[in-house]
């Protein structure tokens, strides 16, 4: 057992502070090489991770780091930071303390490399960037503990491959090194053991007590959900009366251009002017500090934010956590309740807001799966290839390697631990030579072997992959600000959306009107516009998919004969779906045909979750267009794929025809946008597409040309390159989810019925105002620029 | 091949799907910003080592639009090569490839931002060349007349029934002609730029490109084009 030292025991002592179990647990358990604590938000996780580093460092004996601390914040890194220094000051203990982010001045960051603290807290994305220079075996001499926070979060996403990888880099250099992970309640604890230890080792899993059953319940409401939709603005005036009622309310989004909407009509009807800010991932950073300090001092009743808060900084005070949308995932909701009431033994209190009536069936179906203690989680598949081809760039730039010391280390990561050698390999082609069919690259190697070790052919190339490090891919976005010399930064839009914009238009942003005024180099210059009514900025937000355990639980719910439990508008327009047309059964698959708009569409409940419905609409629009029904785009969601065209469904069998879709499932690679964008992703992480950096974009505009060339090169000249692979890869595991259409397959057989309709029915109207619409590039694009260009002669009179 | 019929200047001209232009009175061929061996030369600057395949893909609808048309004469309107070292480090099969294509015709290469210098390709070397009331060039000047320029790869992109369209295109109004890159590794300037609005006067139009092109007015300056409010 290593014990507490006294002057912590002692200031703990003064505070009556008393350890929780886990974290004297965690004391007693520090040699353990692996270490994985599941607890509940507020139980004092991050205490509980650096107790034995603060033990084991209190004699003031060791030299150099001695434990980093990782975290997918840059904001908990500073946060943690703060935490730690008061007792570690307070109790007068040697121990030196530092973090080390993007937003670290370069100095600060210069200094920390030739001397570095007792602790670091970092990010992956730093820590990876810290590996990659060739003094990393200096930096890092000694290190004897790495504490990954949040793991649950971090296993989710390629950051976590690629810090794993990075891992098993630094148990190389640091062969004694232990590793701890924290993370909230999950539901396979022993996944994400395996994802934290080396392939070699083994990872003990300590459970935390998790505390009372949380206060869960669906808002009660004045006024009736909206049939279509998102956003929950009809329930503004009961929320408003929640944040009044309790002392810090958190207003959970799914998107931010929802929690936008939500936030400026809740401040068009907060009479008594309750503060109440907003928090999202697209406001500028010195908007998003303002509220967080303004939250951390107590000043706000409520903050309406997005998953910018799902993680990190313990807000005190919150005593309500309100999810307004439908929560997609039963775990993110447990997780996100969580949130509220950070005195571990206080039951957190939370209520649901659907956004429109479909919502309110799977906020029920939530409700009930948090209640029986379901947690959803679809496994992840083995390491994406792609971090890898970075990781094997980083390494060359740290200096020269292995090839078999470096395949060693990869497959000594839980991720990894399948990838074959030729995999590898591949990879280890593509990072040197381009890994082309056609070698046509022998003199402009990146890498290249010389005495059996591999490097860089030119070393002034590391600062180029240095400047590509990470996977956190963004779409590309315009910052914007207000017009005139020294406006404002106010946030940041897509640059898609930037480009639909003339000026006069209105849009959202931080909670307030602006009018489009121009686009100036890379910048929206907008001026304020109070009181009209905008159009809305459409942000990237993260789209989940319905999970599995969610998409069953909604189906059995339809099945019911009456639906007591539901409010009773939702009840009638259920109802109401199976007067006009019928309810979507488990074991049957239900198609909707109705002419809308000008168009025609084809609605599809699938239940399947938003991916594979997308894969659906992919592979049915390419049926479509090859038996001329003209299809012009698609947009699906976790229930649902609505096909639109010019001309009307009147038969599926054929489209529908299982082994058709296994067989689409093979040659739909050609040139769909969802691969494309896939592609792009992929391709910037394994290095192929520089990441933009501002001053190239502003250079030369005609110079750059978009992925989807290279895309369609590779498929027409090397269609099984790596990088082809890694996509199709990809596909399967992410926006394809091929599986899900073959539960949905084996659960309908047969079982097809098309209902054809004079006007949109009441389950399809919500998908006619799904963001994400996708477009069908086909014979379709060509009459209907046809028809565009008659309208715009005719108007010109000149037909 | 199914291409658009153009007047201009005098001249009856045709464009044609991929982006070359036709002369049929001459038999003449032209076709901008080819930019040949744009993946070595990117990869020699320490760049990304891109799909070497443009060079082939370029040469290939090269090919097949000399195989329609037969020109006697061909005109590439400059930076037909990424740089001039891009064009020595060709590979041979494509070098070989692109002397056949040239054999029996008369080939201009236009000189170019890019490739400003002669190549050891045949063909003749020329800053600009005029032919009938005709002058070609890369770059446009501002106060030329019946021109037909390249350089900076026009694009056009319009909204209709809420779906974006984006293509190369060809500018066209009744002083001159700017075609759009021909090139596989090429974007796009929107039309819309500031550079090309100055060049193209308010009554332009552009051309743009797909398996049967469409003639379009400009967009205003000020705002892009939206199909689905003009009718």
């Amino acid at each position: 057992m290593t014990a507490l030292p006294t002057a912590l025991a002692d200031w703990f002592a003064t505070r009556d502070w008393e350890l929780h179990p886990h974290q004297r647990e965690m004391l007693a358990r520090a040699d353990e090489p692996s270490l994985l604590l599941i607890a509940p938000t507020g139980g004092g996780k991050t205490l509980a991770g650096f107790l034995p580093t603060l033990a084991e460092l209190s004699d003031g004996a060791h030299a150099g780091l001695h434990t980093i601390y990782i975290s997918p914040l840059t904001a908990l890194a500073a946060d943690i930071r703060r935490n730690l220094r008061r007792p570690v000051e307070e109790a007068g203990l040697p121990i030196r303390i530092e973090d080390r982010t993007g937003d670290t001045s370069y100095t600060q960051r210069r200094r920390q490399r030739a001397d570095p603290p007792h602790i670091l807290l970092t990010t992956p994305e730093s820590l990876a960037l810290l590996l990659s220079y060739p003094d990393a075996p200096r930096i890092f001499a000694g290190l004897s503990r790495v504490i990954v926070d949040e793991i649950h979060a971090l296993a989710e996403s390629k950051r976590g491959d690629q810090l794993m990888l990075c891992l098993s880099r630094l148990q190389r250099l640091c062969p004694g090194l232990r590793r701890v992970g924290l993370s909230a309640t999950v539901e396979d604890p022993a996944a994400l053991a395996r994802f934290l230890a080396p392939t070699s080792g083994t990872c003990a899993i300590l459970e935390a007590d998790p505390g009372p059953e949380p206060d869960i319940s669906m808002l009660t409401t004045r006024a009736e959900p909206p049939w279509a939709g998102g956003g929950g603005r009809y329930a503004i005036p009961d929320v408003l009366e929640m944040v009044r009622r309790h002392r810090t309310t958190l207003i959970f989004h799914n998107t931010r251009a929802q929690a936008e909407i939500f936030f400026h009509e809740l401040w068009l009807q907060n009479d008594e002017g309750l503060p109440i800010g907003i928090h999202h991932g697209s406001l500028s950073r010195e908007q998003r500090e303002r509220v967080e300090s303004a939250m951390a001092a107590g000043q706000l009743r409520g903050v309406v934010c997005t998953g910018s808060l799902d993680l990190g900084i313990d807000w005190g005070d919150v005593d309500l956590v309100i999810q307004v949308g439908a929560p997609k995932n039963v775990k993110r909701l447990v997780q996100r309740i969580g949130r509220a009431n950070h005195r571990y033994n206080a039951p957190s209190k939370a209520v649901l807001v659907p956004a429109n009536r479909f919502e309110v069936i799977e906020c029920q179906a939530a409700l009930e799966a948090a209640r029986a203690h379901e947690l959803d989680g679809e496994p992840r598949g083995p390491g994406p290839r792609d971090v890898l081809c970075q990781h094997i760039l980083l390494s060359a730039a740290a200096g020269p390697f292995d090839a078999d010391a470096l395949y060693a280390e990869v497959v000594d990561c839980g991720a990894y631990a399948g990838l074959s050698r030729p995999e590898f390999d591949a990879c280890l082609d593509f990072a040197a030579t381009g890994g082309y069919a056609l070698r046509a690259y022998d003199r402009w190697q990146r890498i290249v072997q010389r005495d059996g070790s591999w490097q860089l052919r030119d070393p002034r190339a590391a600062a180029q992959i240095r400047m590509n490090l990470g996977t956190i891919i963004d779409t590309e976005t315009l910052s914007v600000r207000l017009r005139g010399r020294g406006g404002a930064p106010l946030g940041e839009v897509e640059e898609a959306f930037a480009s639909t914009l003339t000026p006069g238009d209105t849009f959202l942003i931080g909670g307030e009107i602006v009018r489009y005024e121009g686009l100036r180099e890379l910048t929206v210059e907008v001026s304020r516009s109070p009181g009209r009514s905008p159009k809305v900025a459409v942000f990237n937000g993260t789209k989940f998919a319905t999970s599995t355990l969610l998409t069953h639980r909604i189906l059995d719910l339809l099945q019911q004969t009456d639906w007591p439990e539901l409010p009773e508008h939702t009840r009638r327009w259920l109802a109401l779906q199976r007067d006009v047309s019928r309810l979507p059964e488990p074991d049957r698959l239900l198609l909707e045909s109705f002419p809308h708009d000008g168009r025609e569409h084809l609605c599809l409940y699938g239940f399947a979750g938003r991916n594979a419905q997308q894969t659906l609409g992919l592979l049915l629009t390419k049926r479509m267009e090859d038996s001329g029904l003209h299809p012009l785009g698609f947009v699906a969601t976790d229930y649902a794929t609505l096909i639109w065209g010019l001309d009307p469904v009147t038969e599926v069998g054929g489209l529908l025809a299982p082994e058709a879709l296994r067989a689409g499932l093979e040659t739909w690679l050609a040139g769909n946008a969802v691969m494309k964008r896939t592609f792009r992703a992929s391709a910037i992480i394994a290095g192929l597409i520089e990441r933009n950096s501002p001053g190239r974009r502003k250079s030369g505009r005609q110079a750059t040309f978009s992925s989807d060339i290279l895309y369609d090169t590779l498929r027409k000249y090397d269609p099984n390159h790596v990088l082809m692979q890694i996509t199709r890869e990809e596909a399967l595991r992410g926006l394809v989810d091929f599986g899900r259409i073959e539960e949905m397959l084996a659960r309908i057989g047969p079982r097809v019925d098309l209902v054809r309709l004079d006007r949109v029915t009441p389950f399809a109207a919500p998908l006619l105002l799904e963001p994400g619409r996708i477009p069908v590039e086909g014979a379709a694009r060509e009459r209907l620029l046809a028809e565009a260009t008659q309208r715009l002669l005719s108007a010109a009179g000149l037909s | 091949m199914a291409g658009l019929s153009l007047t201009f200047c005098g001249t009856d001209l045709i464009a044609l799907p991929t982006g070359a232009l036709w002369w049929q009175a001459e038999r003449l061929l032209v076709v901008s910003d080819l930019h040949l061996g744009r993946s070595e030369r990117i990869a020699r600057r320490g760049g990304s080592l891109l799909p070497p395949y443009e060079t082939h893909d370029t040469l290939a609808r090269l090919d097949a639009d000399i195989q329609a048309m037969n020109p006697a004469s061909v005109i590439c309107l400059g930076d037909s090569f990424d740089d001039s070292a891009a064009a020595e480090a060709m590979e041979d099969a494509s070098t070989l490839w692109l002397t056949r294509l040239m054999a029996g015709r008369h080939w201009i290469w236009i000189e170019g931002n890019h490739d400003p210098g002669p190549i050891s390709l045949g063909g003749t070397h020329l800053a600009s060349v005029t032919r009938g009331p005709l002058t070609f060039r890369h770059i446009a000047e501002p106060k030329a007349y019946a021109e037909i320029s390249g350089h900076y790869h026009p694009k056009f992109t319009l909204i209709a029934r809420g779906q974006r369209l984006s293509r190369p295109c060809l500018l066209i109004d009744d002083r001159r002609i700017i075609l759009p890159a021909y090139g596989t590794y090429t974007g796009g300037l929107p039309c819309t730029d500031p550079a090309l609005a100055a060049l193209i006067g308010p009554e332009g139009r552009a051309v743009l490109l797909g398996s049967s092109p469409v003639s379009l007015p400009l967009p205003s300056r000020n705002g892009r084009p939206r199909a689905s409010t003009a009718s």
